[in-house]
């Protein structure tokens, strides 16, 4: 398979104020590359889940895409503290996110159902060392 | 409708000075869970919203919403609207209520 793009990109703990800069840079490639515009809808949702994920909940980490001739991936990588109890997250509802996250309008315990329901496959690694979700889509 | 003449229509006080408000509104949205819109919005519709930080900008954006408006005067910080300049983003401020502002906008013929 061809590998027609690949870019890491570096998401620091609680950095509210880029968040959603690195899903836009994505966007923006897709675009670029001429991907259906109902593709992009769909990435850009699970895309920025994720970050907001990495940003609210983890020590921080990388999100890499891959763009290869019929597949884009998004593979997001953080340093901790894990997801204890994996299936509990997936609940629509549930979430371990503070009060002052909230009020923001985040913490809807939508982060993880919204990238499962928006990527044609989902997989997700976690342990205390760190997790890895991995996103992928079908061009 | 373009957001310039929803503007005019509804007495929307512009903040993003220098952008233009040539988007077409298709539909509305009022919602302030940031997770919800993002799950929800499509292209094109104007979203009301008392959440003013960064990250409104950042759904606007990536939804490509037509606009984005704050009910009851409230203040939006600067940083929120040097970003939506920044990013193209059109945000609307009104004196009126989110229900007020969005019974308007359905008056106008948005989303239906």
């Amino acid at each position: 398979m061809t590998m027609i793009y690949t870019r890491d990109y570096e998401i620091e703990k609680e950095d509210f104020v880029a968040a959603g800069e690195v899903s836009a840079r994505i966007k923006n490639k897709l675009k670029q590359l001429g991907v259906a515009p109902a593709l992009i809808r769909k990435i850009a949702i699970a895309s920025y889940e994720a970050e907001i994920n990495m940003i609210i909940h983890s020590y921080g980490g990388h999100m890499q895409l891959d763009i290869d001739e019929d597949s884009i991936k998004i593979t997001c990588a953080d340093t901790g503290p894990g997801i204890p109890d994996i299936d509990l997250a997936m609940q629509e509802g549930y979430s371990t996110a503070s009060d002052t996250v909230r009020e923001m309008g985040f913490g809807a315990g939508m982060g993880l159902p919204n990238m499962s329901k928006n990527s044609d496959n989902m997989h997700i690694e976690s342990s205390p060392a760190g997790t890895t979700v991995t996103l992928k889509f079908q061009m | 409708m373009k957001t310039a003449e929803i503007a005019e229509k509804m007495g929307l006080k512009l903040l993003t000075d220098g952008l233009a408000e040539e988007a077409e509104v298709t539909d509305g949205c009022v919602c302030d869970l940031l997770s919800w819109v993002m799950a929800r919005g499509e292209a094109g519709m104007a979203w009301v919203t008392v959440q003013t930080h960064l990250n409104v900008i950042a759904v606007a954006c990536l939804h490509d919403f037509a606009c984005v408006i704050i009910p009851e005067s409230i203040d939006v910080p600067q940083a929120t609207i040097d970003k939506a300049k920044e990013e193209g983003v059109v945000i609307y401020s009104s004196s009126k209520t989110s229900y007020a502002i969005c019974c308007e906008l359905y008056d106008l013929g948005i989303g239906k």
